[in-house]
């Protein structure tokens, strides 16, 4: 059939993920054959350094967080993007050399104004 | 009843092929999934002699000969101690966060090759278990993956410092993909593929033999970067003793513990893996050295895919025994402010050297 594609080759990927898994739970699950168990109030505290807990433990964070997540698909979309091109840059020649040097000239304009806007800096 | 009248002769023979395949490829699993298991032991082993020595100490010698069985030890321990799970945790995905973890970086392990195929009473064994030609993409795609699993096991532990040490991890493991992504395009550039065994057989059939020479500046962005992405001393930030007790495997315990240490070791024998295979030349060694000593073709290229391997953990070791921890402000700096733009730099001389060697025919 036409435009049917079977990704065959990545069958022993898939094969690799549930022996993995296995691998994880069955360890996990034999292991309780074997553990003690002896749970008590203090052993099932969130650890504090011994003391009592105080407050939610899912407190508010940084911004920066957020805005180092955004960037990240910024980025990481844009080095997806320049994988292909490095592949294929034997075959096109200069023109593909410029075509990237605009690319990487515009996301440097992006860069430079979250540089600015102190998206990198940790105070 | 004849089971040809029920199934067709063709399909029996379609299903019979298939099964032999998946057969040997379990087979295949199954070994090079020993093989590693065996490695990380005695990676944890090697970590320990080597910083003992560094420290003038003697590391482990109580089990075994110089302490040769301490791995095992430590792996029956942690198997037959308490699993505590918090009374506040998420309790399902808690569970599940460590398989994540230690799947994700697991399954890079089929995508790495240690040498061409090679044939034995006619049989052609391919010595990778996936020969997927976007290789390298695929084990970004998995240090993604693995993210999941420490933000995770940060968020369901319900404690203050498994948030925090995962929040930290999270942010510090994705801000280094970057610039260990952009690294690498140096290296695809040169080899025109992103499927390892083509890397390795465009190094072999370069003028310089090994792409570390010229992309010296890639080179040495990949191994920060992988130092960072492995949550490695110096920027061992997200799992700080002094400030984070264990970051966010601080709740786990027992063997659930022990899937995160596998997981990060496993993960340090890739990124190992991978510097070897994109920078080191893989298995096969330069045409200068094999000119001038010719009897050294005659070792297996296995041995010397193992020599470069852990050449480069001992390098990890070693920084951890030196180096002192970065400061968080500091490790996001480092990645933001320099890699990325010195590896976007390095793409654009890659190219513009490719280009001007192409017009003059060179």
């Amino acid at each position: 059939m036409p435009g049917t594609y079977i990704p065959s080759e990545y069958l022993p990927v898939l094969i690799f993920i549930i022996i993995a898994t296995a691998f994880g739970f069955g360890a996990l699950i034999i292991g309780t054959v074997f553990r003690l168990k002896k749970p008590y109030y203090e052993k099932l505290l969130p650890y504090e350094s011994g003391i009592d807990p105080k407050g939610e433990p899912r407190t508010r964070f940084a911004v920066r967080f957020y805005i180092i997540a955004m960037l990240f698909v910024v980025f990481d979309v844009e080095a997806i993007f320049i994988y292909p091109w490095a592949i294929v840059f034997d075959k096109i020649g200069i023109f593909a050399f410029i075509e990237m040097v605009l690319f990487i000239v515009i996301l440097l304009v992006g860069y430079i104004y979250a540089w600015k806007k102190e998206a990198f800096q940790w105070d | 009843m004849d089971i040809n009248n029920i199934i067709s002769p063709q399909l029996l023979d379609a299903f019979i092929k298939f099964g032999i395949n998946v057969l040997v490829i379990i087979l295949k699993i199954v070994v090079v999934l020993a093989i590693g298991l065996l490695h990380v032991a005695y990676a944890t082993y090697f970590e320990r002699k080597v910083i003992g020595h560094m420290q003038v100490r003697l590391g482990p010698m109580r089990v075994g000969p110089h302490g040769l069985l301490q791995p095992f030890a430590d792996g029956l321990k942690l198997f037959f101690k308490e699993d505590i799970v918090p009374a506040n945790a998420d309790k399902v995905v808690f569970y599940i966060a460590p398989i994540i973890f230690m799947a994700a970086s697991m399954v890079n392990l089929s995508v790495i090759p240690f040498s061409y195929g090679f044939t034995i009473a006619d049989f052609t064994i391919s010595p990778v278990i996936a020969d997927i030609n976007i290789g390298l993409l695929f084990i970004f795609a998995m240090a993604g993956m693995g993210v999941y699993g420490i933000f995770i096991s940060g968020w369901a532990s319900n404690s203050k410092y498994a948030f925090l040490g995962g929040l930290r991890s999270a942010a510090q493991v994705i801000s280094y993909e970057i610039a260990m992504g952009l690294s690498l395009v140096g290296v695809m550039i040169m080899a025109g593929s992103l499927n390892l065994t083509d890397i390795v057989r465009a190094q072999e059939e370069s003028v310089f033999g090994m792409f570390a020479i010229p992309q010296i500046v890639g080179f040495i962005i990949f191994t920060i970067a992988a130092v960072a992405e492995t949550n490695r001393t110096p920027f061992d930030m997200p799992e700080a003793e002094s400030e984070l007790v264990a970051g966010y495997f601080t709740e786990y315990s027992g063997f659930r513990f022990a899937l995160f240490f596998l997981g990060e070791y496993i993960a340090m024998i890739i990124m190992a893996s991978m510097a070897t295979i994109c920078f080191l030349g893989g298995w096969t060694l330069p045409w200068y050295i094999t000119q001038v000593v010719p009897f050294i073709n005659y070792v297996p290229g296995i041995v010397w895919f193992l020599m470069k391997v852990y050449a480069c953990i001992f390098f990890y070791y070693w920084i951890r025994a030196t180096l002192p921890r970065y400061r968080y402000d500091q490790v996001m700096g480092i990645g933001w402010k320099i890699l990325i733009p010195v590896a976007l730099a390095n793409i654009l001389i890659t190219g513009l050297v490719k280009i001007i060697m192409t017009m003059y025919g060179a």
